[in-house]
Parts: C-alpha cells; sequence; structure tokens
C-alpha cells in the first residue's frame, strides 16, 4: 500500500533556526531519505515553500476566489511529504516515527487513493 | 419436550454462535475487509440453521461455514466489484483457499489478530470495544448501541465507519511482536474491561449478558496470550467483582460493598480469581490489573475472615497510584485511608477538584465527598455534595440510595 507521510511543523521555528540548527536538520532528513530508498520504501517527496508563500483557490457560483496565504491559519504548516510503500498501517506508523519531523511537529499518515487513468 | 429438530437447531445455533468470531478473523485477515466478511459469513449461517437440523451437523462444522461463506464471498464479490477488482480479489481468496487446505481440518484462530486490529491506537478509542463485541462475538449493532446507550443508527455508522477504516488505511491483523506488545495488549484488555464495566454499572438484563461476554473474552484472551499476567490480572478483577453480583442488589435496591452479606459471593468465583492471580503473580511481572484483582482479592479475603484489610488496601491503592496516576485511584485510595486512620485523614488524602477536574463530574467523587463530610459532621456541606452526586447519578437504585443516606442526615440535623 501506499502512504503519504505529511510533515507538520511551526514554521516560525523553522524561520529562526541558526544556520547550524539547519545543516544538521537537512542532515537528518539526509539520512532518513537514504534509508527509505535503502529499505525500497521510497515511492516520492519533497519540500514544501513556506504558507506565506502558498495561494488558497476556491471556486464558488462558477467565480475563482483566490486568497494569499494557507488554507489553514494554525500554528503548524504543512512543509514537506513523503510518499512511500508500506506494508500496512504499522509499518507506515514506523517510517512516520522516524522522520526528523516527527520530532519537532505532528506527522500525518494517510493512505494514498490509486488514481487509475 | 423439544424436539428433535428443535435440538438440532440448538445444537447448530450453539455451534454456530461458538464459531462466529473465529470465522469472521479467519475470513477477514487477508482482506482485512470486515464487513464483506461478516456479510457472506451471515449468510453462511442462514444456510446452516436450515440444513443442519435436517442433514445433522458437519464433522467439521468451522470448515463447513468457512466454504459456504467463501462460496458466498466469492458471489458476492462477482456481483459488487468491477472485473479487475473481483481477479484481486479471487486470487486473495485462491490464495486462503490454498492455505486452508494445508492447514486442514484445523482453522488457525487468528481471533487475537482482530482483536489487536480492532483495538488499533488508529481507532477513535470510544469504537474499539463495540467493534470487538460485534466481530468477535456476533452481537448486532442494535444489541450494541443499546449497552452503550447510544441511538442505533449512530452505533452502526460508527461501525462501519470504523470497519472502513481497517480496510482502507491498511490496519494490519496482527498480534504484535513481543516487544511492541505491551501498549497495544494494554488496549485490547482496555477494551473488554469497558465491556464489562459497562454491563457492572447497569442493572438490566441485556447488560448483565454484557459482563458474561466479557468474561468470556478475557478467558479466549488468557487462553490465547497464557505468558501475559496483565491477562490473567483482568481476568481475576472481573470474576472477583462478578462474585459479588448477586449481593450487590437487594430488592432493586444498590447495596454498598461494605454492607453487603458475603454469604452471597460466588465462592467459585473468587476461588478461580484467586488461582488466576496467583498464577499472575509467579511471572514476577506487576501491572495495573493484577493491583486491581489484588485489591478485590483484599475485599473477598472478608468472606472468610469478616474482616477488612485496611492497611493492605492502602499499600495497593498507593502502588496503583504511583503506576497510573489516576484520579480515580486517588479518590478511592483517600476512602480508604478514612477507613485505617480515620475520617479526618481519609478527607486530607481526598484529591480536590481544582487539581483533578476530571473528578467533577464523577458521581462516586462526590458520594465519597458527601460520605466523610457527614462523618466529620460538616453536615451543610455533605448535604450539598449528595445533591451533587444525585444530579450526575443515571442509574435509579443509586441514586435512591443516595437520596436515602442525605434523608438520613437531615434527620440528625432535627
Amino acid at each position: 500500500m501506499q502512504y503519504m507521510l505529511m510533515i507538520y511543523g511551526d514554521e516560525s521555528g523553522m524561520a529562526n533556526m541558526t544556520q547550524k540548527d539547519g545543516e544538521q536538520m537537512s542532515a537528518a532528513y539526509a539520512v532518513y531519505t537514504q534509508a527509505l530508498l535503502k529499505a525500497g520504501a521510497m515511492v516520492g517527496g519533497d519540500r514544501l515553500h513556506s504558507s506565506a508563500d502558498a495561494s488558497t483557490v476556491r471556486v464558488s457560483g462558477g467565480k475563482t476566489k483566490v486568497l494569499n496565504g494557507p488554507y489553514s491559519e494554525s500554528k503548524e504548516q504543512l512543509g514537506g511529504y513523503y510518499i512511500i510503500e508500506a506494508k500496512d498501517l504499522d509499518e507506515a506508523i514506523a517510517w512516520a516515527a522516524k522522520c526528523p519531523g516527527a520530532q519537532t511537529g505532528t506527522m500525518e499518515v494517510r493512505p494514498v487513493w490509486k488514481v487509475t487513468m | 419436550m423439544p424436539s428433535g429438530e428443535q435440538l438440532a437447531h440448538d445444537a447448530a445455533q450453539r455451534v454456530a454462535r461458538a464459531s462466529y468470531g473465529r470465522l469472521v478473523a479467519f475470513l477477514a485477515k487477508r482482506t482485512r475487509d470486515v464487513a464483506q466478511a461478516e456479510d457472506a459469513l451471515a449468510e453462511a449461517f442462514v444456510a446452516a440453521l436450515q440444513d443442519w437440523p435436517v442433514t445433522g451437523i458437519p464433522q467439521n462444522p468451522d470448515a463447513w461455514l468457512i466454504a459456504v461463506a467463501k462460496r458466498k464471498h466469492i458471489d458476492g464479490t462477482r456481483k459488487h466489484k468491477s472485473r479487475a477488482d473481483a481477479a484481486d480479489h479471487l486470487l486473495l481468496l485462491a490464495e486462503e483457499l490454498e492455505d486452508m487446505a494445508k492447514s486442514a481440518p484445523a482453522i488457525p484462530d487468528e481471533r487475537l489478530a482482530l482483536m489487536f486490529a480492532c483495538a488499533h491506537p488508529a481507532l477513535d478509542p470510544g469504537i474499539r470495544s463495540p467493534l470487538i463485541l460485534q466481530t468477535i462475538l456476533g452481537l448486532n449493532a442494535e444489541q450494541i448501541a443499546a449497552a452503550f446507550l447510544v441511538p442505533p443508527a449512530t452505533m452502526g455508522q460508527r461501525l462501519s465507519r470504523a470497519k472502513a477504516k481497517i480496510r482502507v488505511a491498511g490496519i494490519p491483523f496482527r498480534v504484535p511482536e513481543r516487544e511492541a506488545l505491551g501498549e497495544r495488549l494494554e488496549t485490547v484488555l482496555e477494551a473488554i474491561y469497558a465491556c464489562y464495566a459497562q454491563g457492572w454499572n447497569e442493572a438490566d438484563h441485556l447488560n448483565n449478558a454484557l459482563t458474561e461476554e466479557a468474561l468470556w473474552l478475557g478467558r479466549l484472551v488468557v487462553e490465547l496470550l497464557p505468558g501475559e499476567p496483565e491477562c490473567l490480572g483482568l481476568l481475576a478483577l472481573m470474576l472477583f467483582l462478578q462474585s459479588r453480583r448477586k449481593a450487590r442488589r437487594f430488592d432493586g435496591g444498590f447495596v454498598p460493598l461494605l454492607e453487603q452479606d458475603i454469604t452471597l459471593w460466588d465462592l467459585d468465583d473468587i476461588n478461580a480469581a484467586e488461582s488466576l492471580l496467583r498464577r499472575a503473580g509467579a511471572m514476577g511481572q506487576i501491572g495495573r490489573y493484577q493491583l486491581e484483582a489484588a485489591i478485590q482479592s483484599v475485599h473477598a479475603a472478608r468472606r472468610a475472615s469478616g474482616i477488612t484489610d485496611w492497611q493492605a488496601l492502602c499499600l495497593l491503592y498507593q502502588a496503583l497510584y504511583q503506576l497510573t496516576e489516576s484520579a480515580v485511584v486517588k479518590l478511592n485510595w483517600a476512602a480508604a485511608i478514612a477507613e485505617k486512620d480515620g475520617v479526618a485523614a481519609g478527607l486530607a488524602a481526598l484529591p480536590n477538584a481544582t487539581a483533578f477536574p476530571e473528578l467533577e463530574p464523577y458521581q462516586p467523587y462526590h458520594a465519597v465527598r458527601a460520605d466523610l463530610l457527614a462523618r466529620s459532621g460538616k453536615i451543610d456541606e455533605a448535604l450539598a455534595a449528595y445533591a451533587r452526586a444525585m444530579a450526575l447519578e443515571h442509574d435509579p437504585a443509586i441514586r435512591n440510595f443516595l437520596s436515602k443516606q442525605a434523608e438520613k442526615l437531615r434527620h440528625t440535623l432535627n
């Protein structure tokens, strides 16, 4: 099964990071990504730009409404994601727990609904 | 006199009932589709109850039911799925049938794996016990809804949502590895105990049946995981409580533990519980349920000695509080301290509802407080606490008991 691991974290904390902290975080993510690749569990994933660079779109009565910013104004924002292949939810949860993002923020684990085209 | 046909029908029903959970677990293990397994099995049971009284009960009823359920399952799959999906399902079924042929005639018992799926932390805690009751025991949504005081439609919806999550999110049917077992086993035991408590707290017939179902599940878990002391502890705890079932009501009225007629306590239950607790203790790994069972064992000892060892109870509550940090445990501990060291000491040990806000809506908190206040002569405060306790209590027998206590107190005022 495929699961999306969504990494939610406090963006202001991220912005105030020292360069050394930033390097450490990148190294941790690199190790984690390597582990996923080595296990053959990596399907895809990327880091996202800050939610300040997000635009929110909704169509209502045929009119497209665009708003500046993220959909949800909560403190924790989606900062990146992995799509992984796992045997079952327990395996996906185990990978999510190993992600550096789980140390500082929250991981959401969702099964991917494969749409065949 | 029941007819031969009636006897065959009853026997068929017993076999069917005893096999229900085993078969759901077996059928759903590979597909994780609990709802579909239940549907197929329901049809197989209908067929069994028609055929068996005529043809006799087959030598291996489980295998018979599985074979019919598989056929229904395949028919259902053909009808409802697109061709590509059906091929996947048929492949899974073929694999299962092959497995079954290898392991025939015994069908592997996957009930524990199913219980662990139902008690998975990714499911809403409130639906775990109902889900175990339905999938392992075969109770329908109406019966479960009545027991958990939820409208049947709501319960049905929540059960099917949980089953969908098991399938869609890929919740595994697996007994966790030894090192991961702890937390997950706790959830399974919690679900069984919640089922017992649900039955214990209600006086009516259906809910008493619920305590029997919980005991049945408790025995099953002990049988399937004989090396886990907390399983033994939970079963012991439930049997100790069960031993007092005849003594806790008199003429429909509620009788508190210390005023119960000890000759009504069931000795067989007590002896069975003691032996389970000893077995658990020998494994040298103490836990919450063993401590709670030990507390009940101290109360049960009154059956033989006529006295309650409050010193021992205080020590056990202290240990249980260190383990759980539960406000309810602290409350019971304070009540035990009041018996050991006097009312003033009990009042001083009573947890404060500001520090433990979960106690404010908890009826026994106000009842214990009222009793201690009354005994220390603080009548007005005691009456206010009784009023709060009565407002929170749903069981008329207990409300009536509280009202009588308050009434007695008012008399002392005059």
